[in-house]
């Protein structure tokens, strides 16, 4: 199947007007030298029917939660995602146009991401935020850039209860732009106040934590903050959006840059992506922010509609200057995003954010009846996430699970080597009292 | 603005959404979250029930140009044809609907795909192995550029602090060479619009960690010197990188690893068809030589034929480490994967043949009225720039840009590459059928008619949306990025 329209007699038509009697005139220019003479080795072409069977059945070979029941989180989150959502992505007019950057013809898109930034605002309490960036770990790598650059001060304290992956990454880029890490360690499922006070110093330009943090636990922002702010170091907290529906918005709290993994707005699992990253900051820091930004602007006549605006921070005008190489970013998945936070509105996002506690709440209660099952950490306030400390390896517990239909937490021990036999258990609106009650069942053995 | 902002279409006690029933205790919220932590003010989201939302970006999607509204030569940036099988493949259960920590043992379909798309770009890129990690094509060159970075670092080699672009280059480039830590040295292009290899030899040096490049370039061109360009900046030490944005010009025709280049990265949301999103997601596969397989992001992925098992290799000590949480965009990738299926090697060879069939045939129809800059045959696209008389009637590639709005086509790119006064860089690619090509040429040589019997209907287009020309200096100048509530 090829998608291209030519008929023979057009190439030939085609082809005269050039001057020319066969398309291989128009590969001369490739030296012979580096012309592939042999056809790419690839499977042959199908038909629509037969492909669509092909790659239907490859994707019968994975799990997926339609089908089971999952308490499996960690940075990747099943929430229920209106039908709206689909039918509206689809709209091709927005998925198969690129970067707005003709105005007059992309106040569609446009428009959704001034309403994006603006949902990220009043999320997260602060007065800007970007068009997105690619997920929740390169937004925080570039948030640690934007700190750095604007502190200039090169060491940066992260907390060790951050997603491991999203570590990794900064780490990744810490090392290109020469920006030194440094992790300050947990204690009891918190960031350890006392070891990041310690660590903390006139030479520190950024302190990261996460928060609701990886395990689930609620952070004491407000102090960490406080800490920073002895040392003149900006704030960056990464944070889940859904927990802002009944946890203090950061801005509130005197964090400078608020960064976070929008999966949860209503973007599918899609095995870890296309996810979608955000960042938003205070005004007085706007021209560091990477990336597109929209604002409002007038036209000729006196209207108002969108541009993308304050480019001048961007790759395309500053080059080598500019705050960030991003270009494309996650712009279909805020547009999500946008439909799911206007689908839900300021009640639904509560409603969620609550139904969250309570469920996590009573699995908490629940499993914690199971012999040889405890709670870690249990004086933790915890959001959507809680940490459980078993006998059993955690592997031998999730095989019995998902011969039950259930997929069960995750291994922490493949993190953190001290929490061996720790499972991280998510547990979010869509999971049921039953799917909570037959987890404890079968995790105590109950065929 | 034409149609409000959801947030202006709010009426409070509204709603759109119904969520499970919560079937467990409800208990004191002030128990379960730390008093001072607990949020005080609501969010100032809509209030609006579900017909509001489906009407209200129903009406933004119509506000909208993308390529199936009509032409969409948007140079450097490939908008074909995206074909809707990718578009239900990504939206199967088994793949959108799959965690990525759900274990290897659940994930044997995912695996399979990235594995074996892995393996069909190394063939289309000549290249020894491909990471999916990178989201788009500028985290691809971040991602290409630091395994260079690695590379040299690996051996000792501290001293490589210049990345070499030539002034034709995206503006991604030299921003990557930044983010990298390094120095871009920017190299003049020779008269042809090719690199310049005595402007080369004169930076290269054992300062020098890699050459950045787009081939066919941005000015269309194929650089027909690669391989002394390759010979150039190998024997100095430095590494050979590939800008792929420009990869649908050359498939199955010639490959980057054969040209001599290290490190390649694509972008699936342009060659394969992925779409691009309104700006993204996109997905930027980076490809390496052999020799640079080690320094790879993990995990790769592998497989054991002894037990038929796909499996993620985390253990991997000379990696740049992660790039991005999880595995990349793998939902893009699945659309990428279906394309590749769909067309074949055959195909894909076809699909490069006839985008530089439409690009030459689009140049050598417009030349009587345009001028072309570089005109010999070009690849996939090609620049034009207003002729002198045009000119001298004050008008510039931005008003014949804005007039093309009003003859239904998305305008091609502008102002870039940097190094063409007034270009316009058009890409017509190959799902476009003749009847749009000479349409689109009838529309430009009206508008160059236009432009010389009445020039203020260029600097006034367009006039056919409902929203004119922005002053976009004063937007700048006084940023509005937010709607706040009346309170």
């Amino acid at each position: 199947m090829n998608f291209v329209p030519h008929t023979d007699s057009e190439r030939k038509d085609m082809l005269a007007k050039i001057g020319i009697s066969s398309t291989e005139e128009l590969f001369k220019d490739i030296p012979n030298r580096v012309r592939l003479e042999r056809e790419l080795d690839l499977p042959p072409g199908l038909d629509e029917f037969s492909l669509r069977k092909e790659v239907t059945s490859l994707s019968q070979e994975n799990a997926h939660i339609d089908e089971y029941v999952s308490f499996l989180g960690a940075g990747a989150y099943e929430h229920f995602r209106p039908a709206v959502i689909d039918h509206l992505l689809l709209r091709s007019e927005f998925y198969t146009a690129y970067t707005p950057y003709q105005p007059e013809i992309s106040q569609g898109t446009l428009q959704a991401i001034f309403e994006f930034q603006t949902g990220i605002c009043e999320l997260t309490g602060m007065d800007v935020a970007n068009a997105s960036m690619y997920d929740g770990a390169s937004a925080m790598a570039e948030a640690i850039i934007m700190a750095t650059t604007q502190t200039r001060k090169n060491k940066v304290l992260i907390s060790s209860t951050v997603h491991p992956e999203y570590r990794e990454v900064v780490k990744t880029y810490a090392w290109g732009r020469g920006i030194e890490i440094l992790e300050s360690p947990y204690k009891e499922g918190l960031t350890d106040l006392e070891s990041l006070a310690t660590n903390l110093s006139e030479n520190i330009g950024a302190v990261v934590i996460q928060n609701p943090n990886f395990f689930g636990g609620i952070e004491d922002v407000k102090k960490i903050v406080e800490l920073a702010q002895g040392y003149k170091a900006m704030v960056i907290v990464c944070v889940d959006p859904i927990s802002l529906g009944v946890l203090e918005a950061p801005g509130k709290l005197g964090v400078d840059i608020v960064i976070g993994e929008g999966q949860s707005l209503g973007i599918p699992l899609s095995f870890g992506g296309p996810y979608l990253g955000f960042i938003a900051t205070k005004e007085k820091y706007v021209r560091r922010l990477p990336g597109r930004i929209v604002g409002i602007a007038r036209d000729r006549r006196g209207n108002e509609g969108f541009v993308l605006t304050l480019q001048a921070r961007e790759q395309h005008i500053r080059r080598e200057k500019a705050s960030s190489n991003i270009c494309s970013n996650q712009a279909l998945c805020a547009l999500a995003a946008t439909i799911y936070l206007s689908t839900l509105g300021k009640k639904g996002i509560k409603e969620v954010a609550e139904q969250c506690l309570y469920k996590t709440h009573y699995a908490k209660g629940v499993l914690g009846e199971i012999p040889g099952v405890e709670i870690a950490f249990p004086a933790n306030k915890t959001f959507k996430e809680f940490v459980v400390k078993s006998k059993e390896k955690i592997n031998t517990i999730n095989k019995r699970l998902f011969k039950a239909g259930i997929i069960g937490g995750l291994d922490l021990g493949k993190f953190y080597k001290e929490l061996e036999n720790h499972m991280l258990i998510c547990v979010t609106e869509t999971r049921s009292k039953r799917e909570i009650d037959l987890l404890k069942r079968v995790w105590e053995g109950e065929k | 603005m034409k149609e409000k902002l959801i947030f202006d279409l709010s009426t409070p006690g509204r709603k759109a959404y119904s969520l499970p029933e919560l079937d467990v205790p409800q208990v004191d919220l002030a128990s379960l979250v730390p008093r001072d932590i607990v949020r005080q003010e609501e969010p100032e989201l809509p209030e609006v029930s579900e017909v509001d939302v489906v009407r209200h970006f129903t009406r933004l999607s119509q506000m909208n140009y993308g390529v199936d509204t009509g032409f969409y030569p948007l140079g450097s940036c490939t908008m074909k044809y995206n074909p809707k099988i990718n578009e239900d493949m990504a939206r199967l259960p088994g793949f959108a609907l799959a965690h990525p920590y759900q274990g290897e043992e659940l994930s044997q379909g995912a695996l399979k795909l990235i594995y074996d798309l892995d393996k069909y770009l190394s063939e289309i890129a000549g290249m020894e192995r491909i990471t999916l990690q990178p989201a788009a094509g500028a985290h691809g060159e971040l991602t290409g550029i630091l395994i260079i970075k690695a590379y040299h670092e690996y051996r000792g080699d501290f001293k490589r602090k210049k990345v070499i672009v030539p002034d034709s280059a995206h503006g991604t480039n030299p921003a990557t060479a930044s983010l990298c830590g390094y120095d871009t040295i920017e190299i003049k292009s020779n008269s042809r619009g090719l690199v310049d290899l005595d402007e080369l030899k004169k930076v290269v040096g054992e300062d020098t960690a890699a050459l950045m490049l787009t081939n066919p370039n941005t000015l269309g061109l194929f650089e027909e010197e690669i391989l002394k360009i390759a010979d150039i900046v190998h024997e100095a030490g430095g590494l050979l990188y590939y800008d792929g944005a420009n990869m649908n010009a050359i498939m199955g025709y010639a490959r980057p690893g054969d040209m001599g280049f290290d490190v390649i990265h694509f972008n699936l949301h342009k060659t394969f068809s992925t779409p691009h999103g309104g700006g993204g997601p996109g997905s930027g596969p980076v490809g390496v030589k052999n020799f640079l397989v080690p320094f790879l992001p993990r995990p790769t992925v592998e497989y054991d034929p002894r037990r038929e098992h796909y499996y993620f290799d985390y253990d991997r000590p000379q990696s740049i480490g992660k790039v991005k949480a999880f595995y990349g965009n793998f939902g893009v990738a699945i659309k990428a994967y279906t394309y590749i299926l769909a067309l074949g090697g055959k195909g894909l060879k076809e699909a490069s043949e006839l985008a530089v069939l439409n690009a030459n045939y689009l140049k050598e129809q417009l030349k009587e009225n345009y001028q072309v800059p570089l005109d010999r045959v070009c690849k996939h696209e090609f620049i034009i720039t207003p002729e002198k008389k045009v000119k001298e009637k004050g008008i510039h590639t931005l008003d014949i840009a804005k007039r093309l709005i009003d003859y239904g086509f998305h305008p091609p790119t502008i102002y870039f590459p940097l190094i063409v006064e007034e270009a316009m860089m058009i890409e017509p690619t190959e799902t476009e059928n003749k009847e749009t090509l000479d349409a689109f040429v009838q529309a430009l040589i009206k508008i160059s008619q236009e432009a010389l019997e009445n020039p203020e209907l260029l600097h006034n287009a367009p006039h056919s949306t409902y929203v004119s020309r922005f002053n976009e200096a004063e937007a700048a100048r006084k940023p509005i990025l937010r709607w706040k509530p009346n309170k």
